[in-house]
């Protein structure tokens, strides 16, 4: 089949992002052909002020060379301004003659600097600060000049005025307004950058004016201000803002308005011309940032491959100020007004100033002046309108406040030195991941979970991974929203395709994947798992239970190990055993000449190193249930002696987890759920670190939830105290059952908790009576006829053939 | 010298599934994908010997049960940014049989 023809038009970060999802998702379906009108293949725009303050060098900030475009078989044209678009005929023609047909158009012609339209203007040393000619020029200019003057007191203005003072210029910012960078901070916080920016040696003119440019011989000398004063100035870049590049567009016909008019498949008016990056006007705003950029480069990928899903619906942006040694963050709305409260922390003599606006329980606005390492957490919430009173106490004093320490206690990358392990998982420095970042172009944090595998693991350090992009990357970082998609092979998130399952009521995973145009055939090793597990928490007893997509430990129902062995840990309900049982496990683990027993932390005994075509033998030996200490699931009800024997004993707690464990045995669930009952408030259980934590007083017993003992450790919360034994079963189950229907696949109750909120669960669990006893029901219904796995494989061995090994 | 081994019957090798052949060498996991294609690589993962035949088959990929490294079923290559490889062999099907080329 003839390949359609991709013309791109801009050869910047995201017209070439778009090609390079595109690549990704739909290799083959377009002959593509990319015009630029820059003498060098794509680089990373925002690192020019590293490139300039003598942090990096061009070459350092490529992302695309020459060669990856001829590997890649795109015909690139540098140098070559397009001039023409010919809409009838679909060809592009760029100054010099250079043209090229379409069928699809991709517009990505970016911003131009806005230049003051005053006297003097065109004078050889005036310059706006936008690419890597302005930036040569800067440099060159240094070596030859003293006096430079940057007009505009903004983010790029400040970051051109620190890079010339370091290529030792004398450099006077000239600002309009009363403080630096109003777009993005408060009074106070801009007064104490000007005042860091200053001992740098920048000089500043507030509230000042520029009426007209004076030169000699072409070159500009002297800058004049409204209030009649004056000052030298060979070199003065104009840094007042940027405005969308769209007059070939509309010298085509394509409507624009402020930018290149786009719909939400950032889609133009011409049906075959699409429009990314800082030219469009999506919803009538333009942004000049990178990180809304690369969302709309996402979404137009998809248009362009024919895949037709995925909106842009615009984006809150955060920035940074790259200039080294200074740290600021801003977010949102912060300027305040009626029907807003704000927090603020200012401590002027050491330097760090921060104010949080919220409306309606919910963060709008951030400034963070001095002490930036939570400014992603805080954009995270902004960005998922989490409701913050439960944590409001504490909310100023950063994330790590809330008991949250961190990989050995270290939660500020910023004062981690580049020898220091970031993950601890795959032995990952964190001068590795700012290399990285630097060096291959990173922007994500799965980008840098891929190249560098940081947080890839267990995912304790993902933050700290964040905080060194956000820092390394300055403005161009944009945290992922919390409801992000279910993995590469589709854009759905995970609340979306529950959704989609519940009503169109799919019952397998084929089916499933179909009606919600997977992009894949058959998906990937992250998303089966997870379908799986949502059609038959959805469907139970209905939908079909896919073993391929389940993870090998469930698969076989044991725990694969580093060699290949597994573990077979069988029921021992609440941790009661019985002579009986311990002979037999002991003949087993004689018969099949076990290398390990081990006792678990959840109370069972552990045989280790059976190989896997041992497995059912063993299990029909035992005659035991499975312990499922392998499953996505329930595991154990870990209890402590209680009443019966114990003498501090209130409650009979080893019957109650005895009881717990058979009701809700064989329970599949988002992540493994840990059970432990308590007869004492001395609760030797440790009930306070489990997802459903129970400890018996005298005159009942309390429900704590969210515990986890695991990578993060995390005290579980009060939910409730009851009075009777069912009571406690139909609370903590229904507890259960709403997290195995609401949490995403992965998700411990913890993890579900932090984002829906305690007292959401309240809500459910507590003061809706009828839909808790409804939850319950529905736990029990699932679970009905459940059969023991090791059995049904000893009774059916013939149809696991997969155990047998075929030797030759 | 190469020579066609029989293995099994087709239908005994599961769909996006495996099934170890042990040689007196090597064990060598045999997969089958989606579309019912057979591939036959070292039964070991280049990243730390893990038993591929115990993943997570798809597209023509297994994810490692260990620490799921990509690889692919065609090549026996580590999907980027893992680098590093397992053998591959050559597969047949012949009258409802799947065969193996070894020495």
């Amino acid at each position: 089949m003839q390949k359609m023809k991709l013309v791109v038009v801009g050869n910047g970060m995201a017209g070439m992002r778009v090609v390079e999802e595109l690549l990704k998702i739909a290799p083959d379906i377009y002959d593509i052909t990319v015009f630029g009108d820059e003498p060098y293949p794509n680089y990373n725009r925002i690192m020019l002020s590293p490139v300039l303050a003598n942090e990096q060098t061009i070459n350092d900030i490529i992302l695309n060379t020459r060669e990856w475009y001829a590997e890649h078989n795109i015909t690139l044209h540098t140098s070559a301004r397009v001039n023409k678009i010919d809409r009838k005929n679909r060809v592009v023609t760029a100054e010099g003659g250079t043209s090229a047909e379409y069928d699809r158009l991709l517009l990505a012609t970016g911003s131009k600097p806005f230049m003051l339209p005053i006297e003097g203007a065109n004078l050889k040393g005036v310059i706006g600060y936008r690419d890597i000619k302005d930036t040569n020029d800067m440099i060159e200019t240094a070596k030859k000049y003293k006096h430079a003057v940057v007009i505009g007191g903004g983010l790029l203005g400040l970051e051109a005025a620190n890079g010339l003072k370091i290529q030792g210029m004398d450099v006077t910012v000239i600002h309009r307004n009363e403080w630096l960078l109003e777009r993005q901070l408060d009074k106070s916080a801009g007064k104490m950058l000007q005042k860091s920016l200053e001992a740098k040696g920048l000089k500043f003119q507030l509230k000042q004016n520029t009426k007209a440019l004076f030169g000699k011989d072409g070159r500009v000398t002297t800058i004049h201000f409204t209030d009649g004063s004056s000052l030298p100035a060979e070199l003065v870049v104009m840094a007042i803002g940027i405005r969308p590049n769209f007059a070939l567009a509309e010298s085509a016909g394509i409507h624009c308005d402020k930018g290149i008019v786009v719909n939400d498949t950032m889609q133009t008016y011409d049906p075959r011309v699409y429009a990314v990056g800082e030219c469009v006007a999506h919803r009538g705003i333009s942004y000049g940032l990178v990180a809304p950029l690369f969302e709309m480069a996402k979404v137009c990928a998809t248009h362009l491959a024919n895949f037709g899903i995925g909106l842009y619906k615009g984006s809150v942006t955060s920035t940074k100020l790259k200039v080294t040694g200074i740290d600021l963050f801003s977010a949102g709305d912060f300027s305040g007004g009626e029907g807003t409260e704000e927090i603020v922390l200012h401590d002027a003599v050491g330097g760090v100033y921060k104010k949080l606006v919220i409306q309606d329980d919910k963060i709008i606005g951030a400034v963070l002046y001095g002490d930036t390492a939570d400014g992603a957490w805080y954009f995270q919430m902004l960005r998922d309108g989490k409701a913050i009173h439960e944590i409001r106490d504490n909310l100023m004093f950063g994330q790590d406040s809330l008991g949250n320490t961190g990989h050995q206690g270290q939660d500020k990358a910023a004062a981690m030195t580049n020898e220091m392990e970031v993950c601890g998982c795959n032995g990952v420095c964190k001068g590795t991941i700012v290399k990285a970042i630097q060096d291959q172009g990173l922007f994500t944090i799965d980008d840098v979970k891929k190249q560098t595998k940081a947080g890839s693991s267990c995912g304790s350090c993902v933050g700290l991974v964040e905080q060194i992009l956000a820092s390394t990357l300055g403005g161009g970082y944009a945290p992922p929203s919390t409801s992000k998609s279910i993995c590469g092979c589709s854009d759905k998130n995970h609340e979306e395709v529950r959704e989609e399952i519940r009503k169109n009521k799919h019952l397998n995973i084929p089916d499933a994947m179909r009606g919600m145009a997977w992009r894949t055939p058959n998906g990937c090793a992250s998303c089966r798992p997870a379908l799986n597990y949502y059609l038959l928490s959805t469907w139970p007893h209905e939908a079909v239970d896919d073993p391929q997509s389940r993870f090998i430990n469930e698969r076989v129902h044991a725990n694969i190990q580093k060699d290949g062995t597994y573990s077979v840990i069988p029921r021992m309900y609440g941790g009661v055993t019985t002579p009986d049982q311990l002979r037999k496990i002991a003949d087993v683990a004689d018969k099949y000449a076990v290398p390990m027993v081990k006792v678990t932390g959840g109370q069972r005994i552990d045989l280790l190193g059976v190989k896997k075509e041992d497995l059912v033998g063993m299990w029909k030996d035992l005659d035991m249930p499975s312990g499922y200490a392998y499953a996505k699931g329930i595991r154990t009800v870990k209890t402590c002696v209680g009443s019966e024997f114990c003498r501090f004993g209130t409650q009979n707690s080893t019957q109650m987890g005895i009881d717990i464990e058979k009701a809700f045995d064989h329970m599949w669930a988002p992540h493994k759920v840990k059970f432990a009952v308590s007869g004492c408030p001395r609760n030797c259980a440790e009930s306070g670190i489990k997802d459903v934590g129970i400890i018996g007083v005298d005159s009942g017993w309390e429900i704590y939830v969210g515990g986890n003992g695991g990578i993060k450790t995390e005290v579980a919360q009060f939910l409730c105290k009851v009075k009777t034994h069912d009571e406690v079963l139909e609370y903590s189950g229904a507890f259960i059952q709403i997290y195995r229907e609401e949490a995403r696949y992965l998700d411990r109750t913890v993890h579900w908790i932090e984002r829906v909120g305690l007292e959401y669960v309240k809500q459910r669990v507590l003061e809706d009576a009828e839909g808790r006893k409804a939850a319950y029901e529905r736990l029990l219904y699932a679970l009905q006829g459940a059969v023991n796995p090791w059995a049904e494989r000893v009774e059916n061995r013939e149809k696991h053939k997969e155990f047998e090994t075929i030797t030759i | 010298m190469m020579q066609w081994i029989k293995i099994a019957p087709f239908d005994e090798i599961p769909k996006l599934g495996a099934r170890v052949v042990r040689t007196k060498d090597i064990d060598i996991g045999v997969f089958r994908t989606e579309d019912d294609r057979i591939f036959a690589i070292n039964n070991s993962c280049p990243h730390k010997g893990g038993p591929l035949s115990q993943g997570i088959v798809y597209g023509d990929k297994v994810a490692c049960p260990l620490h799921s490294w990509k690889i692919s079923l065609v090549d026996g290559r580590a999907e980027e940014p893992d680098e590093g490889e397992t053998a591959c062999f050559n597969t047949k099907i012949e009258d409802g049989f799947v065969y193996l080329e070894l020495k």
